[in-house]
């Protein structure tokens, strides 16, 4: 008896709490950055895809809903061809961002992507790639790794000395 | 006799005379390495292979040794891991990274790297070094090799397999300590005709595939298939790699009687007319003689088809050794075997007949690779090989080592202990001896060398003959100098332990293959056991060649009786078979002109009805290399209706045709079989290959690996529902990432994987040991075998000595590894190799014409009138013109033959 009061009065209490329904879509939740949604492509800090088409994304894949095709532009940069995500396969787990080693694909708070076609669920490189850096400021990749693609040159990165003269006998 | 080691505790019978590591890798126990190469030996620069090795039972400390350079002995015991033995590789491999780049993502090794693979075995996680990297400039290396310098661990891999193994000589280590350089002396295209071989031999990426590059795919994105290098008569294994449907690179596949770990330039690089824009794609009509080829819709195709059939009699069949052994004979089956033609003129005709019936006599085996690496002498008449059958010359280089490395041996220094053995043997080499009509790309290792005619090539080879054996026909008017060199190879070949002719059929000359056939006889009454090889130029021309069939100049005949007769043309440009004049009378006196092929070419362009057939990636077939062995091909593009198989497309043909209205091949093994049943000679292939049923754990062989990737996403821009992988139910491998983890059979192998080991290393663990056979043998079935009874007569009579005449010179044929060969040079890294046809002529002589290096030339050669660019040549004799051959906008040339030269002033 005393416990169905009690619970009579712990509901009655409810009706003077802060709410926590809000009246979707008109007003939007908060979600965290770190939020598993839609997917994109960012650029780096000049500009620039990220994106180096390693396929480690699409290896990370478990559904294997990743596909693209690296090709190589005049200064030796690798980019995606195309770069295509089949969101009606993908389960957002976020593996292909966590694969990333240039923080290019990352998953956004973004959920809002229902379609009444399936086949609008299909994302070309133009529908993924934003214009901005996404979640991680500043970082170059091209800026860090060996080889010379247009960003830097040989021994010009930041951990790098310059190119061994190989003719030089000095110890 | 086998000796027991314990290894970790466990004992060990293993056979004795090799080293630690080569040990552990056959009996499958993951010892890391980098520098050990199974075909080049050890050299213990790496460090990385380190294992405890205990004194005795008792001995509870140990020391640490270098596993590579440690023999095996009765007794040995040994610790891989050791803690100690593994802290000190966890150092090692430390040590390497610290200047190996950030480049993974952006490296095309990624995924296949060897250092990887290592790196993730030794346990090396994290990088604890603070300080700069070390950086080097690349290197331009030519259209075949990219080089990116920053990722060396200087191994000296590279270096050991480009100068040592291949015998290169642009290629270096340059600089001092940690400063060592390994490329070129300045920019330019590495010259060694296996420079492609770095791309495996290196192990990172240094050294990667150019033309990967340009449509780049990681490893286990590729669906991958065996196959098997169509460039020329060696058969080489390779390993095709597809792609959103099209053909990505070439690979080595280990055959430990054929290539090995390696393959040439030609083979790796020139795949890429697979993908050409010139590819026919569909049938195409004329629907009038005066019209052009029309794309037609399949049904007006069948009924063309069908009246063309009905109002034909007589068909002439064109067969082609660039086509499968399959194709050819469903085509025979299809016109009749008397309508049969080999689509090779009447003189290459001979020439490979001529071959056939020396080996199949039996008199003497036709080796394979391994033999001639294992030759003490060898003998080369009148054949430029690194042109013509490039793996053959790789092969003849080791076994030009022979001698030092028995000297090695004599002196307790093993095999394999690679730096030792090369401070012994210094320039100790077996004799090879090299008689050709101009220099050669091995006559760095040539005992001695002949510059002669062909007819004097083979004299000499006659004249051998005749020394060794009496009853041989004997020479005359051999001037002092060749009865010298004459004595002396007689002198070598009498005492040769493994004595290797080798001879072919791109001088044109039968003589030489005369001449060649009695110095085997002559070895053999003398009871020695000569090996004989004969290098046919294409890679199916022995297979062909042991059908029946007649000529390309018998075909006119059959035409020349006023009877109207149709005309099928399968895979085979004529205009590269006879001269113009005659192939174009042939199509004209035929009517209707059917070709299958799957490239544009002048053949073709006169077709009335061309047909799409399948290149070797879209196929499946059997193959006969030089040595008599046959292979099978299988599809690695997945069927996308465009292209069909040769023998499908013939099949059809035979459904529309009257005589033939119940033919009952539906797959691939119903034609094979068909074909081993009614051709004796290929008897032995029946049942050798596994048959479309062949199930592991009632699985298919799959394809592709566990890893691939994007199969829900591949082809979601045009349908988001996936559609079913492609059927394949013509072969015993899938289209399929699903199938059984068992290693399938040597043959059927259509990538190399083991856990840990994702570089092209995993290959040790296919193998029964390293540098061995296969597990289950050598994929290939030898169809042609000599017999210790079976004897030849000696043929005669001895060729004519070749007379210079002035004002006119003798041209023989110049083969090039590029370009001579008609698909590889449609492919766009190869083209870029291909020289402007030339001319060789000796200095001397073109002074007296007032020519010029590069100065135009016109040459007239019978009615002929071509220009080309002069060459100087010093190799060249006095009287004699070396013309390039096959290149493309070379017309077709009857060679050798008289012909005229004038310098042409600019």
């Amino acid at each position: 008896m005393f416990s169905i009061l009690r619970s009579l009065w712990y509901t009655f209490l409810h009706a003077f709490h802060k709410r926590e329904t809000i009246l979707y879509p008109e007003e939007k939740p908060y979600l965290p950055p770190r939020y598993r949604g839609r997917i994109i492509l960012s650029r780096d800090p000049d500009g620039i895809e990220r994106c180096v088409a390693c396929y480690l994304c699409a290896a990370a894949c478990p559904v294997d809903c990743i596909s693209l095709q690296a090709i190589e532009g005049e200064n030796g940069r690798r980019y995606p061809a195309f770069f295509r995500i089949n969101f009606s396969r993908c389960i957002f787990c976020g593996y292909c961002e966590e694969a990333c080693p240039t923080y290019a694909i990352q998953l956004t708070p973004d959920f809002e992507m229902g379609e009444y076609n399936r086949q609008n669920l299909v994302y070309e490189k133009e529908h993924l790639l934003i214009s901005g850096e996404g979640k991680y400021h500043g970082y170059d990749f091209y800026k860090v790794a060996g080889i010379d693609a247009g960003v830097k040159e040989k021994g010009e990165g930041a951990n790098e000395q310059p190119p061994v003269d190989v003719k030089s006998l000095m110890p | 006799m086998m000796i027991k080691v314990q290894i970790d505790g466990t004992y060990y019978e293993v056979t004795p005379g090799k080293n630690l590591l080569e040990t552990c890798l056959t009996l499958g126990i993951y010892v890391p390495h980098f520098c050990f190469h199974p075909a080049m030996g050890s050299v213990g620069a790496c460090r990385l292979c380190a294992v405890k090795k205990y004194k005795n039972a008792d001995d509870k400390k140990g020391r640490i040794v270098m596993s590579c350079m440690e023999p095996v002995s009765d007794g040995l015991i040994v610790s891989v891991k050791d803690q100690e033995a593994t802290a000190f590789r966890a150092a090692v491999i430390e040590g390497l990274m610290i200047n190996h780049p950030h480049d993974c993502p952006v490296c095309d090794e990624g995924g296949e790297c060897h250092l990887q693979d290592m790196t993730v075995m030794t346990g090396h996680n994290y990088r604890r070094f603070e300080f700069k990297k070390r950086t080097y400039n690349n290197q331009d290396l030519g259209p075949f090799i990219n080089h990116e310098m920053n990722r060396c661990i200087q191994c000296y891999r590279c270096v050991r397999f480009y100068n040592d193994y291949a015998g290169g000589s642009d290629f270096a280590v340059l600089g001092s300590h940690d400063h060592v350089y390994f490329g070129r002396h300045q920019d330019g295209i590495l010259e060694n005709e296996f420079s492609g071989n770095l791309v495996e031999v290196c192990p990172t990426g240094v050294f990667t595939d150019k033309t990967l590059k340009a449509h780049y795919t990681r490893k286990w994105d590729l669906t991958n298939a065996p196959s098997l290098c169509i460039h020329c008569g060696v058969g080489c294994n390779t390993i095709a790699g597809e792609r959103y449907g099209g053909l990505r690179r070439i690979m080595n596949r280990y055959n430990g009687a054929v290539n090995g770990y390696f393959l040439c330039d030609r083979g790796r690089f020139g795949y890429e007319f697979v993908n050409d824009d010139n590819r026919i794609r569909k049938a195409q009509i004329r629907i009038t003689k005066d019209k052009n080829l029309e794309e037609t819709p399949p049904e007006k195709l069948t009924t063309a088809l069908s009246d063309a059939f009905f109002g034909t009699k007589r068909w002439i069949g064109i067969g082609s050794p660039r086509a499968s052994l399959e194709a050819n004979f469903a085509l025979s089956c299809l016109v009749g075997k008397d309508n049969f033609f080999h689509g090779i003129s009447r003189k290459d005709h001979l020439l490979v007949k001529t071959a056939i019936a020396i080996l199949m006599n039996g008199t003497a085996r036709s080796p394979s690779l391994k033999e001639i690496e294992k030759a003490d002498v060898v003998l080369i008449l009148g054949e430029d090989i690194t042109q013509t059958a490039p793996m053959t010359a790789l092969a003849v280089r080791q076994a030009a080592r022979n001698k030092g490395i028995d000297s090695t041996v004599k002196s307790g220094i093993a095999e394999w202990n690679d730096y030792a053995r090369r401070e012994k043997s210094q320039d100790l080499k077996s004799p090879i001896f090299i008689a050709s009509s101009f220099g050669t790309r091995l006559d760095d290792i040539a005992e001695k060398t002949y510059r002669a005619s062909p007819m004097d090539i083979a004299r000499l080879g006659f004249a051998v003959a005749a020394m060794l054996n009496k009853n041989a026909p004997q020479v005359k008017g051999l001037n002092e100098a060749q009865k010298e060199l004459a004595k002396e190879i007689t002198g070598v070949l009498k005492d040769a332990k493994i004595p290797v002719i080798i001879t072919g059929i791109h001088s044109g000359s039968p003589d030489m293959l005369h001449a060649a056939a009695n110095i085997a006889e002559a070895l053999k009454l003398n009871g020695q056991h000569p090996l004989l090889s004969f290098l046919l130029p294409e890679c199916n021309s022995m297979g062909l060649g042991m059908m029946d069939g007649k000529s390309l100049d018998d075909a006119i005949k059959l035409t020349d009786g006023g009877e109207s007769a149709g005309l099928i043309i399968l895979e085979n440009d004529l205009y590269r078979r006879a001269d113009k004049a005659f192939i174009d009378s042939l199509l004209e006196k035929c009517n209707p002109v059917i070709v299958l092929d799957h490239l544009v070419n002048e053949t073709t362009l006169k077709a009335d009805i061309l047909l799409p057939v399948g290149t070797f990636a879209e196929s499946e077939g059997t193959l006969v290399n030089n040595e008599g062995r046959a292979q099978r091909f299988y599809r690695v593009l997945p069927p996308d209706g465009s292209a069909m198989e040769s023998w499908c497309q013939i099949r059809d043909l035979m459904r529309l045709s009257v005589n033939h209205e119940e033919v009952l091949w539906e797959k691939f093994d119903d034609v094979a079989n068909a074909m081993t049943d009614q051709i004796p000679a290929f008897s032995k292939i029946k049942g050798y290959f596994p048959d479309a049923d062949f199930r592991i754990l009632n699985e298919k062989i799959k394809r592709q690996t566990i890893r691939f990737s994007g199969r829900t996403a591949i082809s979601a821009n045009i349908d988001v529902s996936e559609p079913k992988p492609p059927d394949d139910p013509g072969s015993p491998l899938a289209f399929s990432m699903e199938g059984s983890d068992e290693v399938p059979p040597s043959s059927l192998v259509a990538y190399y994987w083991v856990p840990g080991w994702n570089s092209y290393q995993a290959m040790n663990f296919y193998l029964d040991e390293p540098n061995g056979s296969l597990k289950g043998g050598d994929p290939g079935i030898r169809l042609i075998e000599a017999s210790a009874a079976n004897h030849l007569l000696f043929f005669n009579p001895v060729a004519l000595s070749f007379r210079s005449r002035s004002g006119e010179w003798l041209v023989v044929p110049a083969y090039r590894i590029f370009g001579s060969e008609e698909l590889s040079s449609k492919s766009r890294a190869v083209a870029a190799r291909i020289e402007i046809p030339f001319i060789l002529m000796n200095y001397g002589e073109a002074e007296e014409l007032g020519g010029k290096d590069n100065d135009m030339v016109r040459l007239t050669l019978a009615d002929k009138i071509i220009e080309v660019k002069l060459k100087i040549d010093n190799s060249i004799p006095a009287g004699i013109l070396g013309l390039s051959t096959g290149l493309p906008g070379m017309p077709y040339l009857e060679l050798p033959g008289m012909g005229k030269l004038t310098v042409l002033k600019s």
